[in-house]
């Protein structure tokens, strides 16, 4: 077993086959036990921090060469912070963060000039990450001329990505508040493409587009990446779309990693009862068949993450928790295929693969080392492979959740 | 049928810019009913939020023109006074929008905005009006709601932020509450929530929602009609069992063609309506969908279609110029509802 503190054990360990086609294997970034902890401030003359809210906590991940990591998860659990943290806009509080290979965490402005240029990111927030008193054109043409564009190839060259992105290239001297929604969403997406990026962290890029232009913008990024090999990190909430998107999906609970799956297992297969749950609430777009799913609402309310629960931090939320899991936080776990999950009750993997599976060295320092007991999977029998259309998946636990338990109506 | 509770009548909305005049809304119509939940749809750019801020009186500025007119009751909007539209604001209508940052004031701390806003409108105490506001933040999901009501905007979440907008929007009971993709920054199961919070408040204080989204499963969850719209019209309107299974006009089709479905295996490459929508301020002589709709033929490009009823289906409206029957026998592509999209690569 790999011991986490070594230097460079989760690189080796996570360049491992990620069971995709994508990505060349080389890391561009490696996270090791990245840490975020907000202050939390109070005091009316002089601010004294008082706590701190978990944002980001213990994540070791590797973005390769090449590929996309897509990565869902409630509200508020730190996607934003993780991917602001892995382009260094801000300073994690804890663990590592590389770069090819050069350790960037705590680098400073100048230090990170060259890798700003590689490394690009398109902001959930696009009002506000849009300058009101800037054109388009400016908007998008200042960077690529900052980065050795010839002045004169810049407007020709702005038309073409405002094109490209499904933008009427006539509105290049438009502001961005006589944009819509999802067309300043698309300004976004063009401003971080001006500069020929490496790496492409997309926050959000499609929520606000309707499903035509989003399959637009996806089939663009698609494109980008066959033709120049861009690697991209791509937050989410809609799971079909990261689906399509990734090689690997990371799926993150109150600043913790809970799964990282192969993209195309994560609906067949997912281990952990937080993306049983995820997947379970997904409406279908057929309201016959929407209708006939019985849907399964993940109960209880998200815990604070100024003081989160010991153990596994879903634990009060999950149907299938047991005491450890209020104890012991859960190892990562790797099962067959690169997929690794966080869980004490791995749900859809039988007791074969419960026993062959290994402690990752992506897990985090505080995790134990209690893997998932197989041999209590054979008693119970192998489970029926998750079916979250059904929402069979999420109640195959000893403990069925409360049905349909609305906000405030409290955890099990 | 229940009490009309809202009726638009040939809106119009245009925007004066350097490039000519936008007609961002291009004569809608449509009416909403007590207890109802209406989606509006369509493409990115087409009007949706342009038309649902024109009755909050939220589009008006030097460079703003309107036409037609919404009724609430029988309180003209289009025309109304700043003052009269203070008062029917929060009150009467109220609106959860598509970005939250920009709608919270970032120097407020949270829990006062909610205060503000009820005792802007009610004469009750401040502790009252707090007890209401940190109730409401816990309908609303939000974890140990007291405390964090003393939080800044910046210091929630995208989706944090979005639960207070629409704890905000839920404080003075409204008749009309109009959730400008209130749920697009919300993860899957929190969405679940504020989907069952939004029909319960309609079924139970029979109120009727507007309910603007891209997400066609959210659509499938919560509407009981749907309006489709595309450059700046209403396209085609229905029941949600019209709009899913008897889609009459082209984009529609295109729109629900372009769905990816998490239970389905993926397709290679997405399917996509190919081309762009037109310019709003030089929009085309016929059908605005005509250069991109490949069932096209001469009369699009000649007349504009109007709005019309689907033979035999009273509420159910479209707005082209191809035959009913003409058009069932088109719209399956590859046996789905769908159009022929860009070749794949
Ligand atoms: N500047 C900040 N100061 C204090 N707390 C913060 C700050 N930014 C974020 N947080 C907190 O950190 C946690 C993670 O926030 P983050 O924005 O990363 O979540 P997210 O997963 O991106 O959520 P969403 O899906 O809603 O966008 C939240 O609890 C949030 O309230
Ligand atoms: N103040 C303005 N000045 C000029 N044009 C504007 C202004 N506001 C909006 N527009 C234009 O009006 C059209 C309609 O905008 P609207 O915001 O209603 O679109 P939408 O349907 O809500 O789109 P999305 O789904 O992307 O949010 C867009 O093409 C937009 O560019
Ligand atoms: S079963 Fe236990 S370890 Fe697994 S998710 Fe539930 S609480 Fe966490
Ligand atoms: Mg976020
Ligand atoms: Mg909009």
């Amino acid at each position: 077993m790999a011991t986490p503190d070594e230097p460079g054990a989760i690189a080796r360990g996570a360049s491992a086959p990620n069971g995709s086609g994508r990505g060349n294997g080389t890391a561009l970034i490696e996270a090791e036990h990245l840490e975020l902890y907000f202050p939390v401030k109070k005091g009316i003359l002089v601010d004294r921090t008082v706590a701190h809210v978990h944002a980001v906590d213990d994540v070791s991940l590797v973005l390769t060469e090449g590929e996309t990591l897509g990565v869902v998860g409630e509200s508020g659990c730190g996607k934003s912070t993780l991917a602001r943290c892995l382009v260094r806009l801000h300073e994690p509080t804890g663990g590592t963060l590389r770069f090819r290979g050069r350790d960037i965490t705590k680098l400073n402005r100048r230090g990170l000039q060259p890798i700003r240029r590689e490394v690009q990111m398109v902001f959930q927030d696009p009002v506000s990450s849009l300058n009101p008193r800037k054109r388009v054109g400016q908007i998008i043409g200042v960077p690529m001329r900052l980065h050795g564009v010839d002045g004169s190839d810049v407007e020709s060259r702005v038309r073409d990505l405002l094109h490209r992105v499904g933008l009427n290239p006539e509105h290049i001297n438009r502001f961005p508040h006589e944009f819509s929604g999802g067309q300043r969403q698309r300004i976004g997406v063009a401003r971080a493409l001006a500069v020929n990026p490496k790496l492409l962290v997309l926050d959000e890029p499609v929520s606000a587009l309707d499903v035509s232009v989003q399959a637009q913008v996806i089939n663009l990024l698609d494109d980008l990446q066959d033709e120049f090999g861009l690697s991209y990190m791509f937050i989410a909430h809609d799971l079909s779309i990261v689906r399509h998107v990734s090689d690997r999906i990371v799926v993150m609970y109150l600043g913790k990693l809970m799964e990282v799956s192969p993209a195309r297992e994560l609906y067949e297969k997912p281990i952990h009862p937080y993306t049983q749950a995820l997947l379970a609430a997904i409406p279908i777009p057929d309201p016959h068949e929407n209708q006939a799913r019985a849907r399964t609402v993940l109960g209880g309310e998200p815990p604070n993450p100024i003081d989160p629960p010991p153990g596994c931090r879903f634990h009060t939320r999950c149907p299938h928790a047991t005491e450890i899991c209020a104890t012991t936080e859960p190892p990562l776990a790797e099962y067959a295929g690169g997929h690794l999950a966080a869980c004490h009750h791995p749900q859809s993997v039988g007791a074969e693969e419960i026993a062959s599976a290994v402690r990752s060295s992506l897990s985090p320092t505080s995790a134990g080392d209690a893997m998932p007991d197989a041999e209590a999977a054979r008693q119970a029998g192998d489970p029926a492979p998750g079916d979250p259309a059904t929402g069979r998946g999420a109640r195959t636990g000893a403990t069925p959740p409360s049905p349909s338990a609305g906000p405030g109506s409290g955890a099990p | 049928m229940a009490e009309r509770l809202l009726e638009v009548a040939e809106l119009e909305v245009s925007f004066a810019t350097e490039d000519g005049l936008v007609r961002a809304v291009d004569g809608v119509s449509f009416a909403l009913h007590r207890g109802e939940v209406v989606a509006i749809v369509g493409e990115s750019g087409s009007g949706k939020s342009v038309t649902v801020m024109t009755l909050m009186g939220l589009t008006r500025g030097v460079n703003s023109r309107f036409g037609g007119s919404a009724r609430l009751g029988d309180r003209e909007l289009v025309t109304a006074s700043e003052a009269e539209l203070e008062r029917v604001r929060g009150a009467e209508i109220a609106m959860i929008f598509q970005d939250p940052i920009s709608s919270l004031s970032p120097v407020m701390r949270i829990g006062d905005q909610i205060v503000e806003q009820i005792r802007a409108h009610e004469k009750v105490s401040k502790g009252a009006a707090m007890d209401r506001a940190v109730e409401l933040m816990e309908r609303v999901g939000i974890p140990r709601a007291r405390d964090r009501a003393r939080n800044y905007p910046h210091e929630f979440s995208g989706g944090m932020r979005q639960r207070v907008m629409i704890a905000l929007a839920l404080s003075l009971s409204p008749s009309v509450l109009i959730a400008d993709e209130p749920t697009t920054a919300l993860d899957v199961t929190i969405q679940a929530q504020i989907l069952q919070e939004v029909k319960q408040l309609s079924q139970e204080s029979s109120s009727g929602v507007i309910f603007v989204t891209h997400d066609l499963g959210v659509v499938a969850d919560i509407a009981d009609r749907v309006i489709v719209m595309y450059a700046g019209q209403v396209v085609e309107q229905g029941t949600l069992e019209e709009i899913f299974y008897d889609p009459q006009h082209p984009y529609t089709w295109g729109l629900l063609g372009s769905v990816t479905r998490m239970d389905r295996p993926p397709p290679r490459r997405l399917p996509a309506i190919p081309g762009l929508p037109p310019s709003l301020t030089d929009p085309p002589e016929g059908c605005h969908f005509a250069p991109r709709c490949p069932l096209r033929f001469d009369r699009c490009h000649e007349l504009p279609p109007l709005q019309a009823r689907v033979p035999g289906v009273a509420g159910h409206l479209d707005r082209c110029w191809l035959q009913a029957g003409d058009k069932r026998d088109r719209r399956e592509v590859e046996g789905q509802i769908g159009l022929a999209t860009e070749a794949v690569a």
